[in-house]
């Protein structure tokens, strides 16, 4: 099993920023989100975040709201969750779970962190979880050798951030607008703060999640973080497209864009 | 106001809690403390007894259904909560959060509504205190319930129907949560339930508990004594809570809840969550 923390290390060696492309499980169908997996390999992403398909994703906006409920209207359940982690660890980079925390308790917080590890994952980040309500979770991912990425936001006090990254292992996920997922024009001098305050109190890397859907924009985050996440934009060209094929091949032109954007 | 035990009551045994994005626990936390000090504040109860009284119309009639009583073979006293102004016991907990949100200097409130009288309170409370007011309603519901819609546009509110999910109550829930990661500086969200993250329940019950304090002493003052039982229909749990807080204590009434059953709970189509769910997360809170 690989650590996320391996994708942050092998940047930092090129002396450029890490970039993390998320995807939900199961759309826009099993065998397509396969091949857009593939593709974002191809296109040079350094760490996959794979999202679990939930009913009530409560911090995620329009983009990946239809995603993932077309996914589970086909019928992906969190076996599906596992076989594509499995099939996307396989493709050579470090593979983490984004899921909200109901379905892993729903499961069975053990049995999850055991399939997780069995699929040659890295870890999960936990949007929803916060690690003041995490104690099973912080001794379970122990026990398997897991990341746990948990986030912090604007809106953290100094004393949060401490506390918070101290619980993260492999790296912190830096949310760094106000509001929900989704692809956003506007660039924020919020985001450069909250990693100077991440970074005043741990060593991990930080990845910023902030709507980035371009090469510039991709280049002005890798200025300034160890990592840039980007969602909504890959899910849109999913999204979007005529049919799964063309839709593939867009997720793979973007993901070399945002490639090339993270090494300036 | 019946103000409760302990100080800290974010986790009731293994429910509660905070399940939320990392955004939202600055907010929380100035909301806990804006409650906890308002709740010993003699100048905030005041307020609320006052606003309760000439605003909502409390107390609310305990009133003795004779001819029910003869049906049933049992005397029946109805606590007439749809008395209310706005005809719910919602207006209770609305106006304890509204203060809230005038104390904490928001402009601004939110609130998700099923039926419509949850919202119809909001916008209500939202109009009497002049705060900008957004009410999140399932387009299925805004179909069934058009004069609710209605109404809280009359007073004033934004209606969103929201159109994702089961395009119900719990999909309005989390359209309302996606606002507030959004707002959360400018906006409070008046959840109507006694769920959503600590502290939440205990601040929608310790509001709604009025509801039981009132019809404890309206008991001893009819009957000399206190009723064998007390019935609640259980939804969100508000109106519950609200009336079998005072009761708990005695330990000798009969607390019954009753649940919505839909087309019955063999069918896994129902609404009844205590007795036929299990234990989970959703919208905040663990229960």
């Amino acid at each position: 099993m690989r650590s996320s923390g391996e994708a942050f290390a092998k940047a930092r060696a090129e002396k450029r920023a890490a970039f993390v492309g998320y995807l939900p499980a199961g759309f826009p169908s099993y065998d397509g989100c396969i091949e857009a997996l593939r593709a974002l390999v191809d296109g040079g992403v350094d760490l996959i975040e794979l999202g679990l398909p939930y009913s009530d994703p409560v911090i995620d906006g329009v983009t990946i709201q239809a995603a993932t409920e077309q996914a589970l209207r086909q019928g992906t359940r969190i076996a599906d969750v596992m076989r594509a982690a499995e099939a996307a660890a396989a493709m050579g980079v470090p593979v983490v779970v984004m899921t909200y925390w109901n379905p892993v308790l729903a499961y069975g917080v053990e049995r999850f962190a055991t399939d997780l590890a069995a699929a040659g994952c890295s870890g999960l980040i936990t949007p929803d979880l916060i690690p003041d309500e995490a104690g099973d979770w912080l001794e379970i991912s122990a026990g398997h050798d897991l990341d746990r990425v948990f986030l912090v936001a604007p809106s953290s006090t100094p004393a949060r951030i401490a506390s918070t990254t101290a619980a993260c292992r492999g790296w912190v996920y830096a949310a760094s607008t106000m509001g929900v997922t989704g692809a956003r024009e506007a660039t924020s001098s919020v985001a450069p703060d909250l990693v100077k305050r991440v970074r005043e109190t741990t060593q991990l890397p930080v990845g910023v999640g902030l709507g980035v859907s371009n090469r510039a924009q991709a280049t002005e985050v890798a200025s300034y973080a160890d990592g840039v996440i980007v969602g909504s934009a890959l899910v849109r060209c999913l999204l979007d497209a005529a049919d799964v094929p063309s839709g593939v091949k867009a997720v793979g032109a973007l993901a070399a864009e945002l490639a090339a954007g993270v090494r300036g | 106001m019946a103000t409760t035990v302990g100080q800290d009551e974010d986790r009731f045994g293994p429910y509660g809690g905070r399940y939320v994005p990392e955004a939202l626990i600055a907010a929380l936390d100035e909301l806990a403390t804006t409650y906890r000090a308002a709740r010993t504040d003699p100048e905030f109860q005041t307020e609320f007894g006052r606003l309760l009284r000439d605003y909502a119309g409390r107390p609310s009639l305990l009133y003795d259904a004779t001819r029910f009583s003869e049906a049933v073979g049992a005397r029946v006293l109805l606590k007439r909560e749809d008395l209310n102004h706005t005809g719910a016991h919602k207006i209770n907990n609305v106006l304890g959060q509204t203060l809230l949100t005038q104390r904490m200097g928001k402009p601004r409130v939110i609130a998700e509504t099923g039926a419509g009288q949850h919202g119809v309170a909001t916008a209500t409370a939202a109009a009497l205190f002049g705060l900008e007011c957004t009410v999140y309603m399932g387009e299925v519901d805004t179909e069934r319930q058009a004069l609710n819609v209605a109404r809280m546009r009359l007073l004033g509110a934004e209606v969103v129907a929201v159109k994702s999910g089961s395009r119900t109550l719990k999909d309005a829930m989390n359209e309302a949560f996606r606002d507030w990661v959004t707002n959360v500086e400018t906006t409070h969200y008046v959840i109507g339930s006694v769920g959503g993250p600590a502290p939440f329940p205990a601040m929608v019950r310790d509001f709604a508990s009025i509801i039981g304090t009132e019809a404890r002493a309206q008991c001893q003052d009819r009957l000399g004594r206190l009723p064998d039982a007390v019935l609640a229909c259980v939804g969100g749990g508000s109106n519950a809570m609200g009336i079998f807080t005072a009761f708990i204590p005695d330990g000798q009434v009969g607390l019954y809840g009753f649940e919505a059953g839909g087309e019955g709970i063999e069918t896994g189509k129902h609404a009844a969550t205590l007795t036929g769910g299990s234990p989970g997360v959703l919208h905040g809170s663990r229960s």
